[in-house]
């Protein structure tokens, strides 16, 4: 073999790395945490509500519930923002202005999670304490601020999206005497559809996927939620607490709660991969 | 009377203007409450002290140690595997069955909640092969989290390589892998410098993978088999636990401005890369 033929070798496997590590995450997850789930039960594991590792039962539909209403507040937070965020950047400022503001948005994605935890813990829990009621520490402050975090995905592939547009699909709306606004939300906005839809289904994953934030100011308690005032607990708070001290079978039931969260993960990923696909061709 | 789509448009734009204002007021908001309460605290002891009194007193100088070791462990490992994939991508093959793969893996990797790297790290690094908790296992981890940024940003930036480069090295006698090492990365450095850079952001924020691979021991690391807090850990555990509110705002303006400084330099870096390779495709 020549040099250069090894060389490619080498790249290639080099190049399979990424593909290798998410098959041993998968790997390692499943063995520690699916054997567990097989002896509770699949029904039981998901749709039970009683969490009490000490006593060897384990649901987890409190946490599935308080991911999903947590991450559902967040979009009704910021899919808006976002959509409109990413707009304002593509058609409504000077491109020199849009310029300048791009990096506010990178940097907005740099800001550590504890940092907007903190945030969330010192400003906006005590504001809903004072003025709504409740312990503050709730899905609603989650929402809000989980709200904040999805931002940078949405905006960028939003606007990715929209940035891609052939000009004359713009020039055609405006020259049959539609509005500037007509333009976009009848024309550029739909025709964008399929990228904006993915951010959306991205910033669905980081919402599902945030840890330390949450642990902040979710307040954990394993209940159902029933109002937006009430504290709750996600998947991803679950393990991120109870990790640091479980063993034995309480330890392979967080590893299971891991596999479930994977599962959403991958599933929201391929979705998102689908609907891109779908509109490029 | 029908409201005229003039005055939609008005309407429609002007909640475009609030919202977009609205956003980046939250974003200041959201720092400057850090800071406001933090930069005040930040006295040259503060980072030269180690934390005494579980945090409650003394600096965070053994927590910037660790954060940095445990960040460069972690660019270190995943600095040549992601350019490596980055160039097997561009250089080596075309749009194929192997590379739609190597890209469905990296986007997978790259919507991988933390908190599940941190489970894995758990499981492969501290437990499977034995590094227990340390700055080893934390820095591994860290790789395995930031190689997907490392390679979208190495391939942009070996994509922006003009063709006529690689045609000059071939029409020259040039080998492929001479052509790599001779043209495309020297060309490509400052555009990978950014993603690097990136990763280092990452690393220094990220809290959920690296508590449960790198334990919480504020104590001065003596090797990469120490346990170790970096200073988001350090953050989190001050603010969480309420150990003092007083240090954790001085930890959190020390971050903040930490990540401002990293993020400033990849953002001018990668304006500084695009405008000079423009200019030379023009050339």
């Amino acid at each position: 073999m020549t040099k250069e033929k090894i060389l490619e070798r080498i790249f290639l496997l080099i190049a399979l790395s990424s593909i290798s590590i998410l098959g041993l995450i998968a790997f390692f997850i499943f063995v520690e945490g699916v054997p567990l789930i097989w002896k509770t039960g699949v029904r039981t594991f998901l749709m039970g509500e009683r969490w009490f590792p000490s006593q060897g039962s384990f649901g987890i539909f409190p946490m599935i519930m308080g991911s999903f209403l947590v991450t559902l507040g967040a979009l009704i937070v910021g899919v808006p923002l976002g959509v409109g965020c990413a707009v304002f950047l593509c058609e409504l400022t000077p491109p020199a202005f849009a310029v300048a503001i791009r990096p506010m948005i990178q940097l907005l994605a740099a800001i550590p999670s504890v940092i907007f935890g903190f945030w969330g813990l010192i400003v906006l829990v005590p504001m809903i304490r004072v003025h709504l009621g409740g312990p503050g520490l709730s899905v609603l402050a989650g929402s809000l601020v989980l709200g904040i975090m999805i931002l940078p995905t949405i905006i960028s592939i939003s606007e990715d999206a929209l940035r891609a547009l052939p000009r004359t699909f713009k020039e055609g709306a405006l020259s049959l005497g539609a509005t500037h606004w007509q333009t976009i939300w009848r024309v550029l906005l739909p025709a964008a559809r399929s990228g904006i839809v993915s951010s959306i289904i991205l910033g669905m994953g980081r919402a599902i996927g945030e840890t330390m934030a949450m642990i902040m100011i979710l307040g954990n308690a394993v209940q159902m939620p029933h109002s937006l005032l009430d504290s709750t607990r996600t998947l991803t708070t679950n393990i991120g607490i109870e990790m640091g001290y479980a063993t034995g079978d309480h330890r392979q039931a967080l590893f299971a709660t891991g596999v479930v969260l994977f599962f959403i993960i991958m599933g929201l990923n391929s979705l998102a991969l689908v609907v891109s696909r779908k509109g490029r061709s | 009377m029908l409201i005229s789509r003039y005055h939609t448009q008005t309407a429609a734009k002007s909640i475009i203007w609030v919202g977009a204002f609205g956003t980046l007021a939250m974003m200041v908001w959201i720092l400057w409450e850090v800071l406001r309460e933090g930069i005040p605290l930040l006295r040259l002891e503060f980072f030269l002290d180690s934390p005494r009194q579980m945090g409650r007193t003394g600096g965070i100088f053994s927590t910037i140690v660790g954060t940095m070791v445990l960040t460069v462990v972690a660019v270190l490992i995943a600095t040549p595997l992601g350019v490596g994939t980055a160039i097997y991508l561009r250089e080596y093959t075309r749009e194929s069955k192997i590379s739609r793969m190597i890209r469905f893996g990296t986007d997978c990797l790259a919507g991988v909640p933390s908190i599940i790297f941190g489970l894995f790290g758990f499981v492969f690094f501290v437990i499977f092969m034995g590094l227990g908790w340390s700055i080893l296992s934390g820095g591994l981890t860290m790789a395995t989290m930031i190689l997907p940024t490392i390679i979208c940003t190495a391939e942009e930036a070996i994509k922006a390589i003009p063709n006529s480069y690689r045609e000059v090295s071939f029409a020259l006698g040039g080998s492929r892998w001479q052509t790599i090492a001779k043209v495309i990365l020297p060309n490509a450095i400052p555009g990978i410098f950014t993603g690097v850079l990136l990763g280092v952001g990452r690393s220094v924020g990220e809290t959920a993978a690296i508590i449960l691979t790198s334990g919480s021991s504020f104590l001065m690391p003596t090797s990469l088999f120490s346990p170790v807090r970096t200073m988001s850990i350090h953050f989190y555990m001050l603010a969480r636990e309420g150990i003092s509110m007083e240090m954790a705002y001085a930890t959190g303006a020390a971050l903040i401005l930490l990540i401002l400084v990293i993020n400033s330099i990849a953002n001018w870096l990668l304006h500084r890369y695009v405008r000079k390779l423009e200019g030379k495709g023009h050339a």
